[in-house]
């Protein structure tokens, strides 16, 4: 894992950039996707579901399946901006990266969802409230082409 | 079937009225499960013994099953509708993203009926349908797609099925394209979609789906995709993917070669798996909800011959039927002009296997002099030759004529009324599948419900029979299991190749957590019963299984068990009919 300790290189944006905070979950390199969706089911049923509503990942072709594919995870900011969106202060920044959503505060206005550039957060329409990612990196585990990597400082 | 679970719903869209509903029938998939169970149940609701492939009566029936969703690999979509190739039941499997689509969207079967005035496309989202206007994407060839995706919301989760030029022109082999790279091949969809004036149909949508037990379910599904992604079953269609099987089966000679002419091909070897991957692959994916990712494309470096330095790249997707029915049975023994010929399939929107069967059957008929310069319009097919091979396909699926409007309706028809029969190669009235193995693989050809290879792997009994003989009501009992077992499968929309996984154990188990308390005796009479009903509705509409025969060549040239007794072959035929009819 050393060489990740200072630089990532964020293969779905093509960019190098330092980091100096926690990324549980970050896309290694999006050219192996296969587009299987077998994460994205994975994140659900960490949150306890099957299917595919409950999910935060997403998987796009990137226009056409032959230019193969992106992945969008929550890369855990660690002043992130889905939290500051939140006219409610529904989503508490997570010690060590992330936010945790309190579920009672949120309201269903999704400016969250509207704040994450990378799309990164889920939306569960019957209950009307965002899916946050809980780090728990099910989704890199399930990964069979280690398009995803979970790292634990 | 959990009470909540949408799968129940069928949606129906009818083209003439532009009015859609939605009807809840527990009943169906409770007895018949999902898939094919379900769709030749619709399809016989829906469509009259004598209703006419091309009439506006003619529905269009896509299911999916209880496993959608929640366990991996039941990733297909079973389509049903009248053949308007065979004249009777058509049947075509397609994975892609449509059977996750079609279940996100919150249904277990679609039905699409009437014909609309003008060129239109279907765009279902979860509980909306919206009919589009089609006019200027009609007649356009790969592009429509594109167009249609850029316009379109659900990028990632959403299937796109369209069809070519060939599909609007009513080809008989005309089929579907979903995801660029995904076909309903067999049987002419492509060619009802057209007489439909439906040039597209989209479906997204995204739901959570219930299970009974979710510690269970995710135990199981853990379990289920560690087999899939480790096990050797499955290495094969990981790796190489199904072109693996070019090498073993033309050493065996059991990987047909010009028309079924010769037993042997050289340089066949170029035309590997191994070479494929090597010099071609460019990428592979996977069907939605499968982790096995057998889709292999290849990148065709193309040069611009009017311009220096200008290339193009398209992608193709290959895999071992494409190199049977376009390489070896062609004689073509070059990677690039294999995909040369894919390229064009694709544009066209043609069935890969019946049109290289039909070249060949055109290239053969050519050198007999059963038909000429006149008829080809000025084209001299010849084994190899890849750049006639691709007029031909652009005469077939635009040419104004009439041989070529008489190619268009298939190898049976042609040879029928300009003489070859003998040695087209066409079982029930559809071309044959890339492996000529031994009696079995052609007896499945011909009595399977759908004249498909994989209705009852008859190659895998071949396999068995080229080390321990059969007696020929061993044989035929193996067919009919196999067949009718694969009905269970395609009901739950399990993708064939991970059949090993799902053992009859692991199937219901996973029925139990999708709510389906049913035994091994139970489901093994419902994939009876559902090959029953396929027939019922086959000689409902005239198939004619009196007078089924195998065309005359498969006797004349070695297959992998050697050459094929006639007297053997016409008592397994005696013995199928009988059992088949004790059926019904
Ligand atoms: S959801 Fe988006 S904004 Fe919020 S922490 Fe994750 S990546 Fe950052
Ligand atoms: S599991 Fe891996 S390969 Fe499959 S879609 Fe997700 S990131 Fe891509
Ligand atoms: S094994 Fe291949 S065809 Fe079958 S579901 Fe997976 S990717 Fe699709």
């Amino acid at each position: 894992m050393k060489k990740y300790e200072n630089f990532f290189f964020h293969a779905q944006l093509g960019i190098i950039t330092c980091y100096n905070f926690i990324m549980p979950v970050f896309v290694k390199d999006s050219e192996k996707c296969v587009g299987c969706l077998i994460c994205m089911f994975a994140c659900s049923r960490a949150h306890q579901s099957a299917g595919l509503e409950s999910s935060c990942i997403k998987v796009r072709s990137q226009g056409g399946i032959s230019r193969g594919f992106s992945v969008f995870v929550c890369r855990g900011c660690e002043d992130p901006p889905c939290a500051r969106a939140c006219p409610e202060d529904a989503l508490i920044v997570r010690k060590g990266g992330g936010v945790l959503l309190k579920e009672e505060r949120c309201t269903g206005c999704g400016y969250c969802v509207k704040a994450c550039i990378l799309d990164a957060i889920g939306w569960k329409n019957e209950k009307n409230k965002p899916v946050i990612c809980i780090q728990c990196g099910e989704c890199a585990k399930s990964c069979h082409y280690k398009v995803l990597e979970f790292v634990r400082k | 079937m959990i009470k909540d679970d949408p799968l129940k719903r069928v949606l129906y869209i009818d083209l003439t009225k532009k009015r859609f509903w939605i009807e809840e029938r527990p009943d169906l998939f409770t007895h018949y499960i999902g898939g094919c169970g379900v769709a030749i149940k619709l399809l016989d609701e829906n469509c009259s013994p004598d209703t006419h492939p091309f009439s506006s009566d003619n529905p269009i029936v896509f299911a999916v099953g209880p496993l959608t969703g929640l366990f991996p690999i039941a990733s297909k979509t079973v389509a049903m509708f009248k053949s308007p190739h065979t004249g009777n039941l058509g049947e075509s499997h397609a994975g892609g993203r449509s059977a996750i689509a079609i279940r996100m969207a919150g249904y277990g079967a679609i039905v699409i009926k009437g014909r609309s005035e003008r060129p239109c496309y279907i765009s279902i989202h979860d509980n909306k349908v919206f009919f589009r206007d089609a006019t200027t994407l009609w007649g356009l060839e790969e592009s429509a797609g594109k167009i249609i995706r850029n316009r379109e919301p659900g990028a990632g989760l959403r299937t796109i099925m369209r069809i070519g030029p060939a599909g609007e022109r009513l080809i008989s082999f005309a089929c579907v394209t979903l995801e660029t790279y995904r076909h309903f091949g067999r049987l002419g969809l492509g060619a009802i979609f057209g007489s439909k004036n439906l040039k597209a149909v989209l479906i997204t949508g995204k739901r959570d789906l219930p299970v009974t037990d979710f510690k269970e379910y995710k135990n199981l599904y853990l379990d289920l995709i560690r087999q899939l992604s480790e096990s050797e079953k499955m290495k094969k269609y990981h790796e190489l993917g199904t072109p693996a099987n070019v090498l073993p089966l033309s050493f065996s000679k059991g990987i047909p070669i010009k028309n079924l002419l010769d037993t042997e091909l050289r340089g066949i070897e170029n035309i590997s798996g191994e070479n494929f991957a090597q010099r071609y692959l460019a990428r592979r994916v996977a069907c939605a909800h499968c982790p096995v990712a057998c889709v292999h494309l290849a990148a065709l470096r193309k040069p611009y011959e009017d311009e220096a330095y200008f290339y193009r790249t398209v992608y193709l997707s290959y895999d071992y039927e494409l190199i049977y029915a376009l390489g070896s049975m062609l004689g073509i023994t070059e990677c690039e002009d294999v995909l040369k010929l894919i390229e064009i399939v694709e544009d066209m929107g043609v069935d890969a296997i019946s049109t290289g069967v039909t070249l060949a059957w055109i290239t053969e008929a050519f050198e007999k002099g059963i038909i000429n310069e006149k008829q080809t319009e000025g084209i001299i097919p010849q084994w190899g030759k890849v750049d006639s091979y691709i007029e031909l396909v652009r005469k077939i699926v635009y040419s104004e004529a009439e041989f070529f409007k008489d190619v268009a309706k298939g190898i049976d028809f042609v040879s029928s009324k300009y003489g070859g029969k003998d040695f087209a190669l066409t079982y029930g009235k559809n071309e044959m599948p890339g492996y000529h193995t031994g009696l079995a693989a052609h007896l499945g050809y011909l009595f399977g419900a759908r004249h498909s290879h994989l209705d009852s792997a008859g190659y895998a009994i071949d396999k068995e029979a080229m080390i321990k003989p059969v007696t020929a009501e061993q044989l035929v009992e193996k067919i009919l299991n196999e067949e009718q077992w694969r009905q269970i499968l395609s009901s739950l929309v399990i993708c064939f190749f991970g059949r090993e996984i799902y053992t009859p154990e692991i199937v219901l188990k996973c029925l139990k957590i999708a709510g389906f308390n049913l035994n091994e005796e139970e489901i093994l009479r419902i994939g009876k019963k559902i090959y029953a009903n396929k027939y019922s509705f086959k000689i409902n509409s005239g198939f004619d299984i009196e007078n089924l025969t195998l065309p005359k060549r498969v006797f004349e040239t070695p297959s992998s068990n050697g050459l094929l007794d006639k007297d053997f072959s016409d008592r397994a035929i005696t013995l199928l009919k009988e059992n088949i009819k004790s059926l019904l």
